[in-house]
Formats: C-alpha cells, sequence, structure tokens
C-alpha cells in the first residue's frame, strides 16, 4: 500500500494539527520511572557490588523516596542508609554489605516533586 | 514541498519532540503500566483524550453496495468521577468513498459510556471492572448508516500482567492480558419496511436488530516492564518505551439469520508510550472472509490528561482533586 493511499487528503490538517499538539505539550512534572541502574536489572555479577543505584528520569522527592534489598529468604540486607544524592536529584542510593553470592531483589518507591508516586522491584545476582 | 509532506514533517517533528519526554504513567496497578488500547476499551478509569482514532480501509464490495474506502475520524473524552467510577463521551465522522460512486460523510452515533473499576489486586496486577455503554440513536447522519434506534451495551472488562510468573519464566512477566465482553441490546427491536407489491398493495417487511455478543481481548508485551524489572537488554529510546500488541475484536450476533456468525478484526501494532501521551499504530486485518479481505490501519494519538495538568483534569464532583493516576 503506498503513503499516498494510507494518507488522503482529508487526513492532512489532522496531522498538522496533532503535530502542533505534540510539539507543544509543555513540560512538566509527572511520574518517574528508572532510567537505568547500578547493577543493572536480571544481570549477573561476578564481584558483588558496594550499592544499589538507581537513576531516575526526574527529580525525586528524597523524604518519600525509599530503597531497600532483599535476599532469597527475604532478609533485608542493605545497610539501611538510602539516600537521594545531594548533587543530583535523580539518584536513588543505597549501600551494601559484602554480599555472598545468591540472588537479591531490590524494592524502590519514589514520590516525583509534584507527588506523582511510582514503585517497583528488580533482580539481580552475585555469583 | 507539498501541503502532505509538510504534515507528514510537522507530525514527525512532534514525535522527536514527545520523545524526549520519557515514561509516562497511566493505567497503573503495582509497577504495571497498561495502555489505552485502540480496538477494544481498556478496563481503567482515567481523565484522558483520544483525538484523533484514524481507521481507514477498503471494505469489500457485495451485491447492494460496491467496494468503498471508509475512513473513521473519532475522538473520546474520558473523565473520572471519582477514583474507581469514569464516564466517557465519543464520536466518529466517517468518509466513505464507493468506488465507483459518489463520496459521501457524515458523523456516526454519539456514544457515552460509564465504567466502575470494582476489584483490583496489586501484587497480582490483576483489575476487574464492569460498565455499560449508550450509542444514541438519531445523533448520527442516516448517510453513512448511523442507526436511528439506541443501543445499550452492558460490559465486563479484565486486565492481568503476569509479572507474578514464577522467575523460571521471567521472559513472560513483561506479558498482560486485557479484554473486554458485552451484550450489544438494540433498543427497537424491528425496522418495519413499507413497500408496494405488484398489485399495489403495501407490504409491511420486518428486519430484526439483533442482540450481539461484542468480545475481544489484547496480548502485550511491555518492553519497558522487561527493562526495568525483569533485565535490562539496552534497548534504547524509543524502543525501550513500547509495548507490541495485538488486539482480537469480534462480534457474534446471538439471534437473527446470522446467529453465531462471528466477524471481527485481528490487530497488531504498537503503542509507544511517552510521560503525556501515548502513539499507536495497528493493522487491521480482517478475522475471516465474512468480514472482509482487505487490511486497514488504525492510528491514534492519545493524551493523559492527569498527566499534562493533574489540578485541571482530575477534578471531581464529590472527590475533590484526584491528582494524577496513582500504582494501587
Amino acid at each position: 500500500m503506498t503513503l499516498r493511499a494510507l494518507l488522503p487528503a482529508r487526513l492532512v490538517p489532522i496531522l498538522l494539527v496533532s503535530g502542533a499538539l505534540l510539539a507543544t505539550v509543555a513540560p512538566a512534572w509527572a511520574h518517574v520511572f528508572p532510567d537505568h541502574s547500578e547493577p543493572r536489572v536480571g544481570h549477573v555479577l561476578d564481584t558483588p557490588p558496594p550499592a544499589v543505584r538507581i537513576w531516575f528520569d526526574g527529580a525525586i522527592e528524597p523524604v518519600f523516596s525509599t530503597l531497600r534489598v532483599e535476599d532469597a529468604g527475604k532478609r533485608r540486607v542493605d545497610r539501611n542508609d538510602a539516600r537521594v544524592d545531594s548533587s543530583d536529584r535523580t539518584l536513588l542510593e543505597v549501600s551494601l554489605p559484602s554480599l555472598p553470592p545468591g540472588r537479591y531483589q531490590v524494592f524502590w518507591s519514589v514520590v516525583a516533586r509534584d507527588g506523582h508516586r511510582t514503585e517497583g522491584s528488580f533482580p539481580f545476582r552475585v555469583k | 514541498m507539498s501541503t502532505r509532506r509538510i504534515a507528514i514533517l510537522v507530525w514527525a517533528l512532534g514525535l522527536v519532540a514527545a520523545s524526549t519526554q520519557s515514561v509516562a504513567a497511566h493505567g497503573l496497578i503495582g509497577q504495571r503500566f497498561f495502555p489505552a488500547t485502540l480496538a477494544i476499551d481498556d478496563p481503567f478509569v482515567a481523565d484522558e483524550l483520544s483525538l484523533p482514532t484514524v481507521l481507514h480501509i477498503r471494505t469489500g464490495g457485495s451485491d447492494e453496495s460496491p467496494p468503498t474506502l471508509q475512513t473513521d475520524l473519532s475522538g473520546e473524552l474520558s473523565k473520572r468521577l471519582s477514583p474507581n467510577l469514569g464516564l466517557s463521551l465519543g464520536g466518529t465522522y466517517t468518509f466513505l468513498d464507493p468506488i465507483p460512486g459518489k463520496s459521501t460523510s457524515g458523523f456516526d452515533n454519539m456514544e457515552v459510556s460509564l465504567k466502575y473499576v470494582f476489584w483490583q489486586n496489586a501484587e497480582h496486577e490483576t483489575l476487574l471492572s464492569a460498565g455499560a455503554s449508550w450509542e444514541i440513536g438519531g445523533t448520527g447522519s442516516k448517510k453513512i448508516g448511523a442507526d436511528s434506534f439506541d443501543t445499550v451495551t452492558p460490559q465486563f472488562f479484565f486486565g492481568k500482567g503476569f509479572g507474578d510468573l514464577p522467575d523460571a519464566v521471567d521472559w513472560l512477566k513483561p506479558a498482560a492480558l486485557t479484554g473486554a465482553l458485552g451484550l450489544a441490546i438494540p433498543v427497537r427491536r424491528l425496522n418495519k419496511t413499507f413497500s408496494l407489491d405488484d398489485d399495489g398493495n403495501v407490504q409491511t417487511t420486518h428486519d430484526l436488530n439483533p442482540k450481539t455478543f461484542n468480545w475481544g481481548f489484547s496480548v502485550q508485551y511491555n518492553l519497558q516492564y522487561l527493562q526495568s524489572f525483569v533485565r535490562d537488554v539496552g534497548l534504547p529510546a524509543p524502543f525501550n518505551r513500547m509495548i507490541p500488541v495485538v488486539e482480537f475484536a469480534m462480534q457474534t450476533p446471538i439471534e437473527g439469520p446470522h446467529t453465531g456468525r462471528t466477524t471481527g478484526t485481528i490487530n497488531p501494532g504498537i503503542i509507544w508510550f511517552g510521560r503525556y501521551m501515548q502513539l499507536s499504530v495497528e493493522a487491521v486485518i480482517p478475522a475471516n472472509t465474512m468480514t472482509g479481505k482487505n487490511v486497514g490501519v488504525l492510528a491514534q494519538i492519545h493524551f493523559y490528561l492527569d498527566d499534562i495538568a493533574p489540578k485541571i483534569f482530575t477534578w471531581t464532583p464529590f472527590h475533590g482533586v484526584l491528582g494524577p493516576t496513582q500504582p494501587q
């Protein structure tokens, strides 16, 4: 099917208006979600990580943001010092002791600057 | 540069501008995000706007009508009245271009829907809701075949994410299923048609407006869920915010001469979701020869009003300002 067949002339104004709408959606705070993390989600590490760090796609509120790490027996193993980095408000981190080999689960809950809350969890393994 | 090419360019620029924003949250239960689907209604209530939804398809000809190019431009506004109760108002403008024949166009009937989420479980990423839609007969144009009578459709919806599957099958955790079941009940049971026979006598025929079971479901695979909660496979933007989806939208008359003859479409496509909106495109493939033989295209721009301006769009009459959709 050709582009001409897919795009009748009457759709042109619709595309123009919707394109303009897309381009002018004003930046604003909304839910934040993880952008990337250390350790990476679901990966296997040769050496225990010193900390878990999650970078979000927006700034988060330190007071309402939590991060903890549990082992396979659901025992908390982090140092209970979860914090938002003071120089990078998108970074949430918690320190870890030297972890023995095994499977671990990271649980996070964060609140964006305007009160949008998101939460989630992900696994990683230590050889 | 032609106007058409300029339009495509503006749309593409808008897409790029929007893609610099990142993920949205809409239809959240636990850590599961459910997008708005195109062919069937999703199980959530939310403050959102679909504008436009575009369907373009060539319908097959019959003895009574020639092959026709059909283009539908639709819009739907949804508004929460309480955290679990939502109201929607939708309309469609249809263009019909018979081959050969004279083109015609007009509004289809307006539709009003009410939906209530009555059960949800965040741990199992499960949601159940029920509602009813009312197609208001006579609000559309007879030229494009809009019914002159009302049709009421009680509906049941479900959504299920598979994040609770065991780790042995963790690649299936990003998958999800949604569904919508409804019984379309025309308020007018029979259409009377008057004609003159060869002797000049008035003949009256009665055509049944059959009740129809509308059923559909969607199978989704959320790449953001894979990337953020199961395994970081290194997908770059915009792929890390895409949801491959297949929708099945079916209708089965339960009375009349076509009882049990199911028609419908199977729609494979892609949904991309950002922080404030989603973009979707699907192929529309007839499920069987009774439905047709030509493939169409369905596309939608969908705005998350509760994320764009929560203080304005999440106001409700009895619960004040709800704020954005939050994980349950």
